[in-house]
C-alpha cells in the first residue's frame, strides 16, 4: 500500500459504479476474508479476493487502479464459492466481472493475462462469426492470438478419432441477429479489434 | 369559554431543525379559544415546565396541549406539571410533532404545515376533555418469576428478601440454567458451578420463595398488581414429598443410553433422572417419552427399588393459578448448533462442537471429568481449533448481531485448553475482538501473550475431514489475506447467542413484544431497559439479547429494584382512560340494549352484566358495565356497540369528532 | 412427452457422449426432446468476463427463441449453459432498466416465462418415478457425484439443492442401485473455462477433486457438466502429471450412469469417447430393486 495520502474521489469511483450498474454494494464488505480463506485460486492470485474488495473500497485512485491492472481479475474462475459463503451476500463473482470490464475497456489488463483474454476473445468471435462454438477454430484462432503454438496438440488426434472435434462450424440462420447483438454490446466502442 | 395553552418544544434540534416552531405558535395562538401559545427549547426541562406552570396560573388556562415527543415519552412529565398548577392532569394532551412530523419529513413548509394541523386538532379535542381521577386499584405484593437460570435466581432472591413473595418457574427438572453447564467464568476464572450452587441452594431455602420446576407458563390474565398466571405442572411421575432424592431409582434405570441435555449430548442419563448432581430439587423426573415402562408398558424397575414409594405412573400434569402483582422473564437463551453450518461440517463431523459443549468437556464435573478429550475417540486433541462469528454478524445465515459473549469465552476456552494441555496449540480465528469490560481486555490479551493462543484474523470458509484430522480453511486477513489452512484435532464453533425455544409463544401468551430475532423487547432501550411494553412485566437476564453473566445478575437486579418499588405500594394508580356505558336517571337508565355483542369481544373480559330492579326487586333491565380495574381502553366494544352507549374516557366519540371536524375545517 | 431442449455448443462438439446418452436415456423413457429452434452459444464464461450485456443478450436469445417455439419448460444439461440461461432470467426479472436495455440489444419478444430444468430435475422429474419400468441391472459402484460450481450457485438464484453438500445426484445414483461416497470436494471447482489458457490451474484444482475421490474410495466419479467432465477426463494426464500419479478413475455423465442402469448400451452412451477408459468391474447380478426404490415409488407420482 502505498504510504501516500488517499486521493479519494468524491464523484466516480469504481465502488459507486459498481453499486450504480450492478446493484452491488463493495462497502458492506467488513474484510472478515472468508471469501479469500474459501477461494480456490487465491494462492494464485497478486491480491486475494478480500484485498481487491478493500481496494475498492479505499475509492483512491492508486488503489483502483492496482486492482484494474491485477492478475486477480483474470484468475477468479467465477466459481461463486465466495458468494456462497459470504456473510454479507455481497456479490463478489460480480464485482470481478466488473473489474474484468473496466480493465479490458481502458486497456489496463495486466499483460500476464493475456492467454486468458486471447481465449476469451477467439471464444467470442466464434460465436459471433457461425451463432455456435466452432471448437477447431476456436482452438486455432486462440493459439494464432496467443502464440501457443505447440499447446494441446497432442490433443487433437485423440478428439478426432473420438468423434469429439468437428470439421466445420454449424452455421445457425439468425448470424445477422447474433451480429448485431455482439455490434451493440462488446463492439459499441470500437472495442474487440 | 375554553382558555387553551399551547406549547410547542424544540426539543433541543430534533423538532426545530424541520419545523419552524415559531411559526406554528404563531399560528396557533390566533385559534379562538387559545390564550396563550409560545415555543421553548426544551419543555420537559425544569424552566420549560415552569414555563407551563405559570402560564396556568397567570393565564387560568383551562386546558393545556403540549407539542413535543411522542406521549409514551413525556406525557407523564407533563401531566404532573399541570397538576401540580392546580390543573387536572387529564386536560393536558400531548401532540407528537417529533416522531410523527420532524424525524419522519424533511424541512419544508408542509411540514410545519402538519405540524400546524396536528396541533390544531389537539386544541379541539382538549376543549372537550373532561376533569378524570385515576383509578385505584389493589396490588397482589407477589412476584411470579419465569426462568430459574442465574437471572432469574438474582431476581428472585433480591425480590423475596426485600420480603416479598416469589414464585419460580422453571421449565426443567432443575433450575440453574446455561450457568450450571459452564466450566469456568471469565474474566476470572472461577468455577461456575462453585459460586452458583449456593445461590441454586438459597432459593430452594428461601422461605419467601416458592419453587415450580418442570413447570411452564401457559396463561396470563389480569394487569400490573393483579395478574393470575396459569402454570402447567408437568408430571414428574414422582411424588415429591415421599421421595428422599437417594437416587437409587437412576442407576437401577434400564435404559441407561439418552443423550444428556445437561451434557450437551457428550454424555448419557437414564429415563428417571437428575439432571446433574448439584440439580435443585434433587429429586428425579421420568423422562416419559423414552421410559419403557410408557412407551411398552412394562419395566416399573423405578417403582420396585424406591425404598419410600415415591414412584408414580399415573400421576398427571397439574393447572395451578397464581395471583402475581408482577411478573420476572428470566427465560435465557439458546446457542446455535454445530448443523447450522454446512460449509463447517453440517453437524456431521463429531468433534466440531459448540461453546457450550466445550464447556462441559472443560468442567471438572463434565462427561471427561474435566479433561480436554475429543467425542469421536477420547483422544487429547494436540491442536484445536476455535472459531469465532459461527453464525454471528452474518446476515446470510439471518443473524445481523453480534452476540456478545463468545470474544470473551473463546479467549477463555482457548486459555483453559492451554492450561490443561501444555503442549496443545490453539487456534482461534476471529473478525474483530470485542472485549469491552471491566478487566476483559486484559484477560483477552493475557490469552494470546501469556498463553500463546494464536489468533488469526480471518474467517474460516471450509471444514473438512481428512485422516482423523478436520482440515480448517481459512485465510489471514492481516497478511493480505493469505490462506491459512490448519489440520485439526478438534474445533470449537463459538455459535451464535440465539432466543430460547419457545421464546415467541411466551412472549405471545404474555402480551410481551419481541425482536425480529424472538429476544424479548424492552421498553426503552435506554431508559427503560428491564421493562417491557406490558406494564408489571420486568426482563432479566439473556432472554433480551446476548448477555453475559455479570450483565444477566445486573440486569436481575435491576428488575427485581421495579418489582419492590410497585410493591412498595398498597394500591396502584392508574390512568381512567377506560371504556364506560352510559348511564341516565329512569326511565331510560342507558342507551344500552344490552345485546352483549360487546361482552365476547372484550379482550380482558371486563364486561359484566348489571341488573336494573324496579322497587319490588324485579329485574326489569340488564345493561352491559365496564370493570374499570380489568378494562384496558383498547375500544374495541366502543367500535361494536350499535346502539353508541359505549365511551372511552379520555377519547370520548365527541373528542374524537372534534378532531376530525377540526382537521376539515381549514 | 414432449420437452424443450436446449444442448448448448458443448454437446455437439468436445462433449459428445453427454448429448448421446441424453439423448438415449429420454427416448427409453419416452422423453421426446425438441431442441430450440435455431439455438445460438450461451457465451459461456468469455461474455460475462468481458461484457455484462453480452453475457445477458445471449442467453435472452435463445430463451426468446423457446418462448417463440411455445416451448414453456426446456432441459438444459450442459451444467454451464444452465447456470447462464438461469442467471439471465433471474436478473432480467429483477432489474426491470437492465431488461429493457437487453431486449432492446436483442431486437425479438421475451418474456422470461421458460420454466428451465437442468439434468438432475428432469431426472427428479420425470426418470425416477418410471425407473422400475426400465430398471434392468443396479449400477452397482462406489460413485463421487461431483456437482463443481455451476449446478448449485449462486443458491439465491439456482434454488437447487444446498449449496454446500448437495444431495440430490447422490440420491440418484442410490436409486440406480449405487452407493454415493461421502466426499468434500463435490462443489469444488474444476477450473472450467480456464481449460485452454490456464491448463497448470486446472491441473491443480481438479487434480486435487481427482484425489480427494479416490481417499474416499470412490470407483467412478459422476458428472453433469461437459467443462468438469472434460477437466477430469480430457486432462487427465495434466492432472496426473500434477498429482504424480497414474490415476485411472473414470468419469461418466449421470445419464451414462442411468443409461447402464437401465440396459442400453455402452456404445449407444458414448463411453468409448472418453479418455479415460471407462473399465468398470463386471458386476451384472441382476438383482432386486433397492428397497428405498420400491417404497418412494407412490410418494413421487
Amino acid at each position: 500500500m502505498s504510504s501516500v495520502q488517499h486521493q479519494v474521489q468524491k464523484k466516480g469511483s469504481l465502488m459507486e459504479e459498481i453499486l450504480d450498474s450492478r446493484e452491488i454494494s463493495v462497502q458492506k464488505c467488513y474484510q472478515c476474508g472468508k471469501c479469500s480463506a474459501g477461494c480456490p485460486v487465491a494462492e494464485d492470485m497478486d491480491y486475494p479476493p478480500s484485498v481487491i474488495m478493500r481496494m475498492v473500497q479505499t475509492e483512491d485512485k492508486a488503489m483502483e487502479e492496482a486492482a484494474l491492472r491485477s492478475m486477480t481479475i483474470w484468475l477468479c474462475v467465477t466459481c461463486e464459492t465466495c458468494a456462497a459463503r459470504c456473510p454479507m451476500e455481497i456479490d463478489i463473482p460480480g464485482v470481478m466481472d466488473y473489474l474484468r470490464q473496466r480493465s479490458y475497456e481502458k486497456g489496463m489488463a495486466n499483460p500476464k493475462a493475456n492467454h486468458i483474454i486471447s481465449f476469451h476473445k477467439a471464444f467470442l468471435d466464434s460465436i459471433d462469426y457461425t451463432g455456435r462454438l466452432y471448437e477447431l477454430g476456436l482452438i486455432v484462432d486462440y493459439k494464432m492470438r496467443s502464440f501457443q503454438l505447440q499447446q494441446d496438440v497432442d490433443l487433437a488426434p485423440g478428439m478426432i478419432a473420438r468423434g469429439k472435434l468437428g470439421f466445420f462450424p454449424e452455421l445457425i440462420k439468425g448470424r445477422k441477429n447474433m451480429t448485431d447483438i455482439f455490434r451493440k454490446t462488446l463492439h459499441k466502442k470500437g472495442g474487440l479489434k | 369559554m375554553a382558555r387553551i395553552g399551547v406549547f410547542i418544544c424544540h426539543c433541543g434540534e430534533n423538532i426545530s431543525a424541520t419545523v419552524d416552531c415559531a411559526k406554528v405558535a404563531n399560528t396557533i395562538a390566533k385559534i379562538n379559544g387559545v390564550a396563550y401559545s409560545t415555543d421553548y427549547k426544551y419543555m420537559c426541562s425544569d424552566p420549560g415546565q415552569t414555563l407551563i406552570k405559570d402560564a396556568i396560573r397567570e393565564k387560568h388556562l383551562t386546558g393545556v396541549v403540549v407539542a413535543a415527543c411522542s406521549p409514551r415519552m413525556h406525557e407523564p412529565t407533563f401531566r404532573k406539571a399541570v397538576a401540580e398548577a392546580g390543573l387536572n392532569s387529564f386536560l393536558c394532551e400531548m401532540a407528537n410533532l417529533r416522531e410523527h412530523v420532524s424525524w419522519v419529513h424533511e424541512k419544508a413548509e408542509s411540514t410545519t404545515q402538519k405540524a400546524i394541523d396536528i396541533v390544531r386538532t389537539l386544541v379541539e379535542k382538549v376543549k372537550k376533555n373532561q376533569p378524570l381521577d385515576p383509578i385505584k386499584v389493589p396490588v397482589t405484593k407477589r412476584a411470579v418469576v419465569i426462568g430459574g437460570g442465574v437471572a432469574g435466581i438474582q431476581a428472585a432472591l433480591d425480590i423475596a428478601n426485600c420480603g416479598h413473595e416469589v414464585v419460580m418457574i422453571e421449565r426443567e427438572p432443575s433450575i440453574g440454567g446455561h450457568m450450571s453447564q459452564l466450566s469456568e467464568t471469565f474474566p476470572t476464572l472461577d468455577c461456575s458451578q462453585c459460586i452458583l450452587t449456593p445461590r441454586m441452594v438459597e432459593v430452594a431455602q428461601h422461605p419467601n420463595i416458592t419453587l415450580y420446576t418442570y413447570a411452564e407458563v401457559i396463561g396470563l390474565e389480569g394487569f400490573i398488581g393483579n395478574f393470575k398466571v396459569k402454570v402447567r405442572k408437568k408430571s414428574k411421575s414422582l411424588d415429591e414429598d415421599l421421595c428422599t432424592g437417594c437416587g437409587l431409582c437412576t442407576t437401577k434405570c434400564p435404559v441407561k443410553k439418552i443423550p444428556s441435555e445437561f451434557e450437551q449430548g457428550l454424555g448419557f442419563r437414564p429415563a428417571i433422572y437428575v439432571p446433574f448432581p448439584q440439580a435443585v430439587p434433587n429429586k428425579p423426573v421420568i423422562d416419559r417419552i423414552n421410559c419403557t415402562y410408557y412407551t411398552k408398558g412394562k419395566c416399573r424397575v423405578c417403582e420396585k427399588v424406591c425404598p419410600t414409594k415415591a414412584i408414580r405412573f399415573d400421576q398427571e400434569d397439574e393447572i395451578v393459578d397464581i395471583e402475581a402483582g408482577a411478573l420476572v422473564l428470566a427465560t435465557g437463551f439458546n446457542i446455535l448448533k454445530t448443523n447450522f453450518f454446512p460449509e463447517y461440517g453440517y453437524g456431521k463431523y463429531k468433534d466440531v462442537i459448540d461453546g457450550l459443549q466445550f464447556e462441559r468437556l472443560a468442567s471438572a464435573s463434565g462427561p471427561t471429568l474435566g479433561e480436554i478429550r475429543r467425542p469421536s475417540d477420547g483422544k487429547v486433541p494436540e491442536k484445536i481449533v476455535f472459531v469465532a462469528c459461527a453464525g454471528s454478524r452474518d446476515p446470510a445465515k439471518g443473524i445481523e448481531y453480534c452476540s456478545k459473549i463468545c470474544c470473551m469465552y473463546t479467549a477463555k476456552h482457548a486459555m483453559l485448553y492451554k492450561h490443561k494441555v501444555h503442549n496443545g496449540e490453539a487456534y482461534v480465528f476471529y473478525m474483530d475482538i470485542r472485549a469491552g469490560g471491566k478487566n476483559y481486555e486484559e484477560f483477552v490479551r493475557r490469552a494470546i501473550a501469556e498463553d500463546d493462543a494464536k489468533y488469526v484474523r480471518g474467517r474460516v470458509s471450509t471444514i473438512y475431514e481428512r485422516d482423523g484430522k478436520l482440515i480448517v480453511k481459512g485465510a489471514d486477513t492481516l497478511l493480505n489475506g493469505r490462506p491459512v489452512e490448519i489440520e485439526a484435532d478438534m474445533v470449537v464453533l463459538a455459535t451464535a447467542g440465539i432466543a430460547n425455544h419457545g421464546a415467541e409463544e411466551l412472549a405471545q401468551t404474555l402480551h410481551v413484544s419481541y425482536d425480529a430475532y424472538k429476544f424479548f423487547a424492552e421498553a426503552h432501550p435506554k431508559l427503560k431497559p428491564v421493562e417491557t411494553n406490558t406494564a408489571g412485566i420486568f426482563l432479566a437476564g439473556a432472554c433480551q439479547a446476548p448477555k453475559d453473566i455479570p450483565e444477566s445478575v445486573a440486569a436481575a437486579s435491576g428488575a427485581a429494584v421495579k418489582v419492590a418499588a410497585l410493591f412498595s405500594n398498597d394500591e396502584l394508580t392508574r390512568d381512567p382512560l377506560v371504556a364506560v356505558v352510559n348511564r341516565f336517571g329512569p326511565p331510560l337508565f342507558s342507551t344500552c340494549v344490552g345485546c352483549f355483542m360487546c361482552q365476547p369481544v372484550c379482550p380482558y373480559q371486563a364486561i359484566e352484566k348489571e341488573e336494573i330492579k324496579d322497587r319490588a326487586g324485579n329485574v326489569f333491565k340488564v345493561l352491559a358495565k365496564v370493570n374499570p380495574g380489568l378494562c384496558q381502553g383498547c375500544g374495541t366494544c366502543v367500535a361494536l356497540c350499535r346502539s353508541k352507549s359505549i365511551d372511552i374516557y379520555g377519547y370520548t366519540n365527541q373528542q374524537v369528532y372534534q378532531e376530525v371536524v377540526a382537521l376539515l375545517n381549514e | 412427452m414432449k420437452l424443450g431442449y436446449y444442448p448448448g455448443c458443448s454437446l455437439k462438439g468436445g462433449s459428445r457422449e453427454y448429448k448421446e446418452s441424453v439423448v438415449a436415456v429420454c427416448r427409453k423413457f419416452d422423453i421426446h426432446l425438441v431442441e430450440v429452434p435455431d439455438w445460438n452459444c450461451c457465451g459461456a464464461t468469455a461474455a460475462h468476463n468481458m461484457n455484462k450485456e453480452l453475457s445477458l443478450a445471449l442467453p435472452a436469445r435463445i430463451l426468446a427463441q423457446a418462448e417463440s417455439a411455445g416451448l414453456d419448460e426446456i432441459v438444459v444439461p450442459c451444467a454451464a449453459c444452465y447456470n447462464r440461461l438461469k442467471v439471465t432470467q433471474h436478473e432480467m426479472a429483477h432489474q426491470p432498466e437492465l431488461a429493457e436495455k437487453v431486449k432492446a440489444i436483442l431486437g425479438m419478444e421475451y418474456k422470461g416465462s421458460t420454466s428451465i430444468l437442468n439434468i438432475i430435475q428432469l431426472i427428479e422429474k420425470y426418470i425416477l418415478p418410471n425407473l422400475d419400468d426400465h430398471y434392468y441391472r443396479p449400477f452397482n459402484y462406489k460413485a463421487a457425484c461431483y456437482y463443481g460450481c455451476l449446478l448449485v450457485r449462486p443458491h439465491s438464484i439456482l434454488q437447487f439443492d444446498r449449496a454446500e453438500d448437495p444431495q440430490t445426484m447422490d440420491e440418484a445414483i442410490r436409486k440406480i442401485g449405487g452407493t454415493p461416497v461421502d466426499w468434500e470436494f463435490k462443489v469444488e471447482c474444476c477450473g472450467a473455462g480456464m481449460s485452454v489458457s490456464r491448463t497448470d490451474l486446472v491441473a491443480k484444482l481438479t487434480g486435487k477433486v481427482v484425489e480427494n475421490a479416490l481417499y474416499r474410495k470412490a470407483e467412478v466419479i459422476i458428472v453433469a457438466c461437459p467443462m468438469c467432465h472434460s477437466n477430469l477426463d480430457m486432462r487427465r494426464p495434466d492432472v496426473n502429471k500434477y498429482l504424480g500419479v497414474e490415476t485411472t478413475i473414470p468419469v461418466l455423465y449421470i445419464t451414462q450412469a442411468i443409461g447402464l442402469a437401465v440396459g442400453i448400451d455402452e456404445k449407444t452412451l458414448g463411453l468409448q469417447r472418453h479418455f479415460v477408459p471407462v473399465h468398470l468391474p463386471e458386476r451384472n447380478e441382476i438383482v432386486d430393486m433397492p428397497a428405498e426404490l420400491v417404497t418412494t415409488q407412490g410418494k413421487e407420482e
